[in-house]
């Protein structure tokens, strides 16, 4: 363990960004952490505090401030309701890796970023085989995918209500696709993501079957690797670049307008943090800003590039609802794309429910550690989900779908999980 | 003397083990509130859950002579919530239930750590009418409303939080419950001690409950914004509407570099060349709205306004109001530290007192933009700047010390709405006098011999 000082001035980097917050307070209206204890410790301005009086050494306990860090879900509400504009994630990932740097990362995290995570093709063979073998050894599959991505909560620990690995993951339907552009002229990349990959290969071809159907031509390189959300957001920088390294060489070979995901977290973190934390050659980092430039939520796509649009829908049709992740609502303000993708197959009217904005409960692996207090917040994300009447719960995000499948199943409702492009792919018809 | 072992087990008995928190990030995360001043950690965090265990608990305090500053969401502008070294916090924020909406008696009651925006809304939902609304409304407690006697953007017409304080139970610091006002519009029984109570900043009681007047709705309502090229134009035109004897719900005042900011924060096409602008909203009846407005709007045109938009409808009174809001969002991200005074000087005396800024702002070198409530003289100037530069520090307090003198000065009051707390408190004897001083001190050392209510704040040491 590094001693204190060195902790102490790497916080200090943080001071520019830390001194912005003016400590009004306003965070506490919008935090879903804090509703729940009121703990001022456990909202923004608590945390940026805390960071401060241990970079200020007021505070010796290190170890106190960390706990605090980690009982947040990365949500980044407060930073978009924020008076003060602080950048209150990049400040809370910053700090998280200077944490980890001076406690060391946990071995069973190191195992798993350093050992599995940055190596795409072995935790693929790995979750491969735990997804036959599940039933069996539940254990194995619960320390490989409970913790392996923040955002990959897990299945199997407790009480879950959960959706198992998928029997045949993504990569095995589609290894890899290279096409032109058809009849709409584009050409786009896919990075489909880990969850969706080994959790909803359904979210997968549904997506590529809606490309198709619009004519555009999809570059879907194997071998990409997880986006690194999990590795950074356990301060894990070194796993977090390497894995950036290895997408980036994979994309870099292919020539497209735009690079599209079906996974809020793997936009937001490829638009806004692969080109902001990955510290390279400065190549690399104008790479990435090229590609964060390019990339987009698919119903972003479809509705602002492909111009898909509202249908009327009969009144006797299943009703859907929508959640919106934090991560396209907070971090890119995308909100009204992924409704109207839902409006535009009339086989589902769309009703709305109270609280759409507000956030699932899920943060990765705060799911993990914080289980009870997830479920306390998906809880109240279920009841409003049901209050809507709706038929289906849809979403843009495959973490979110394992959290509302978790809360609603536990409600016995049988409202059903689904992303937003199955809903739109179900009036594809398969000859397309 | 501190709290220890023992005496923390008391209170685990008395409040349950998770509402005593006793570590030091949880005594750091205490230690401030939204003014800018040092933070000073308590020894201790205590929550109570319900009322007998809050009366309780300030008994204990006195008994064992821990100073005591109650908080409620500490988003107060003047110190008042930073705790004694050593002392004790109490957090109110699990005291946060309605107790009763009273429709055929127009009142509500509630425990003092109910969030003002939640309670304006359950109010709402029954079809009756809370008016303060602090621009903290959406986290600030109606404990510490009533503890600052908080107004805010509709203060012109329907008043402060004083102005709906029908009554306040608290707790002495024997933890006994005193009880004051009644549930009547009308009631002289006994001295005042609501009056008392509001604006006491956690000085003189704990709350205990508080009895709120509620009233009808407001049918309609119509907003616009009005563009100046002088702010004695602006001025003059608050005079003129107020002389017109018509009474805006809403009167808001921007100068020149605010409207520059907000402008170059939203891009909402705000007039940057406009040396003032004032947001101006007429509610009650349709017919006296519609008629008000007119009026308004003629009086703004024969007041030099270069123009006047009236909103047609939700859309644009939205971004009337949005303009406002942005206002201080805008201006805190202009530079690290942000300092939110609240100097109030009468209506008529507005230019003077924009002009006596515009000077202080060169004499110190320092940004200054204003905004705030013509309607009540209620200005905001904000400081922008760097607490960590201390030169600019220095100048930077030396300047607040003048804008309050400039304020006194024209006749008017050290805060229209943040209290006094900490921050204030050295000028206090300045505006009402030596007398006024000793008398709160006596009646303070009498009611609280042990000095252990939220010590230092309002009166000094
Ligand atoms: C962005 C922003 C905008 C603001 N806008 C306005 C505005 O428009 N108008 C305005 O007036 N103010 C405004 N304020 C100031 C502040 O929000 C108000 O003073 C508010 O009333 C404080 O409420 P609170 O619950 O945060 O109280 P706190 O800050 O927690 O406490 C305030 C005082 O009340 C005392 N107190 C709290 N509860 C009790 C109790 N139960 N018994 C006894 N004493 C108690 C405390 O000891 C303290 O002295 C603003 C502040 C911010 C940060
Ligand atoms: S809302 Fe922003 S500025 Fe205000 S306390 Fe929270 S983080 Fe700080
Ligand atoms: S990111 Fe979300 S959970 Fe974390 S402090 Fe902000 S609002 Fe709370
Ligand atoms: S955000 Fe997407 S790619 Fe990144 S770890 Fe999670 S699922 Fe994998």
């Amino acid at each position: 363990m590094a001693e204190i000082k060195k902790l102490v001035t790497m916080l200090k980097e943080l001071d520019d960004q830390l001194v912005n917050c003016m400590k009004c307070g306003m965070c506490q209206a919008v935090c879903p952490i804090f509703k729940r204890t009121g703990r001022e410790a456990d909202v923004t301005r608590g945390k940026l505090a805390l960071v401060e009086g241990l970079a200020g050494e007021i505070l010796k306990d290190a170890d106190g401030v960390n706990e605090a860090l980690n009982r947040c879900l990365l949500c980044g509400t407060c930073q978009a309701n924020c008076p003060s504009g602080v950048q209150v994630v990049d400040i809370f990932l910053k700090a998280r890796a200077i944490m980890t740097g001076y406690f060391g990362l946990s071995p069973a995290k190191k195992l798993i970023f350093r050992r599995l995570l940055a190596h795409p093709g072995l935790f693929n063979l790995l979750t491969g085989m735990a997804s036959k073998f599940q039933g069996m050894f539940i254990k194995p599959a619960d320390q490989i995918i409970g913790s392996s991505c923040a955002r990959f909560n897990a299945p199997v620990v407790g009480d879950r209500h959960f959706k198992g690995l998928a029997q045949k993951p993504l990569r095995k339907i589609v290894s890899s696709l290279d096409e032109p552009a058809g009849k709409s002229g584009l050409r786009v990349a896919f990075f489909p993501g880990c969850v969706v990959d080994k959790m909803y290969p359904d979210v997968g071809t549904a997506s590529l079957k809606a490309l198709r159907h619009h004519g555009v031509g999809v570059f879907l390189p194997s071998g990409q690797a997880c986006c690194g959300i999990p590795a950074l957001s356990s301060g894990d920088r070194a796993t977090f670049e390497s894995l950036v390294r290895q997408n980036l060489a994979k994309f870099r070979a292919g020539q497209f307008d735009y690079l599209l995901t079906p996974c809020a977290t793997c936009t937001s973190t490829i638009k806004e943090l692969w080109p902001t934390m990955y510290k390279g050659a400065d190549a690399d980092v104008q790479a990435l800003k090229e590609l964060a430039e390019k990339t987009m939520d698919i119903s972003q796509f479809l509705v602002d590039v492909i111009g898909v649009d509202v249908q009327a829908a009969s009144s006797k049709a299943p009703k859907v609802t929508y959640h919106d992740p934090c991560h396209l609502k907070n971090s890119l303000g995308v909100t009204a794309q992924p409704r109207k993708v839902l409006k535009a197959n009339p086989a589902y009217q769309f009703v709305e429910m109270a609280e759409a904005g507000v956030c699932c409960g899920c943060g990765g692996s705060f799911n993990i550690n914080h289980y009870e207090m997830s479920k306390a917040i998906g809880t109240r994300k279920a009841e409003n989900v049901i209050a809507s009447g709706a038929d289906v719960a849809a979403t843009s995000c495959p973490a979110c779908m394992m959290q509302l499948t978790d809360m609603l199943s536990r409600q016995g409702k049988g409202v059903r999980v689904k992303h937003v492009i199955e809903c739109y792919a179900e009036m594809i018809s398969s000859a397309d | 003397m501190s709290a220890n072992a023992a005496l923390i087990k008391e209170f685990e008995t008395l409040l349950g083990k998770e509402n005593v928190l006793t570590s030091e990030t949880d005594l750091h995360s205490y230690s401030y509130d939204a003014a800018v001043l040092d933070s000073k950690t308590p020894a201790l965090v205590l929550r109570p859950t319900n009322s007998e265990a809050l009366g309780k608990a300030v008994a204990l305090c006195n008994e064992n002579e821990l100073k005591i500053t109650v908080r409620g969401a500490g988003t107060n502008l003047s110190g008042g919530t930073i705790p004694h070294p050593g002392g004790v916090v109490i957090l109110t924020n699990a005291l946060n239930k309605i107790l009763e909406i009273n429709e055929q008696d127009l009142y509500a009651r509630v425990q003092p750590g109910v969030v003002t925006a939640q309670f304006a809304a359950e109010v709402a939902s029954r079809g009756l009418f809370y008016p303060p609304d602090p621009g903290s409304q959406a986290v600030s407690t109606l404990g510490g409303n009533v503890a600052e006697n908080a107004g805010g953007l509709r203060g012109l017409k329907y008043g402060v939080t004083k102005d709906y304080v029908m009554g306040v139970d608290f707790f002495d610091v024997d933890g006994q419950l005193v009880k004051s006002g009644s549930r009547t519009v009308k009631c002289v029984t006994g001295y005042n001690l609501t009056g008392l109570m509001v604006a006491s900043e956690g000085t003189l009681g704990v709350f205990e409950s508080i009895t709120l007047k509620l009233i009808p709705p407001v049918p309609a309502a119509k907003s616009m914004m009005a563009v100046f090229p002088s702010m004695n134009a602006a001025a003059d035109t608050v005079a003129a509407i107020i002389a017109a004897k018509i009474v805006p719900a809403t009167l808001e005042l921007m100068d020149n570099f605010t409207i520059r900011t907000v402008e170059n924060f939203r891009k909402a096409g705000l007039p940057v060349d406009a040396e003032a602008l004032l947001l101006i909203e007429v509610d009650g009846h349709p017919a006296q709205v519609a008629e008000e407005a007119e009026k308004v709007e003629a009086i703004c045109k024969a007041n030099k306004a270069t123009s006047v938009t009236v909103a047609q409808d939700a859309a644009q009174r939205d971004k009337v109001w949005q303009a406002r809001r942005d206002a201080l969002p805008a201006l805190a991200k202009l530079r690290p530290t942000c300092v939110l005074e609240d100097a109030t000087v009468p209506r008529s005396k507005i230019p003077a007192m924009i002009d006596a800024l515009g000077a202080i702002s060169k004499k110190y070198d320092l940004t200054i933009g204003t905004f705030g409530h013509a309607g009540d003289g209620n200005l905001h100037p904000t400081i922008l700047t760097d607490k960590r530069d201390t030169h600019e520090w220095e100048r930077v307090e030396k300047a607040i010390d003048e804008i309050f003198e400039k304020a006194l000065g024209l006749g008017g009051t050290l805060s229209g709405e943040h209290g006094i707390g900490m921050a204030k408190s050295k000028y206090l004897a300045k505006e009402t006098s030596k007398a006024t001083l000793e008398y709160s001190r006596k009646m303070k050392s009498v009611l609280d011999p042990k000095g252990i209510l939220n010590p230092g704040k309002i009166i000094g040491w």
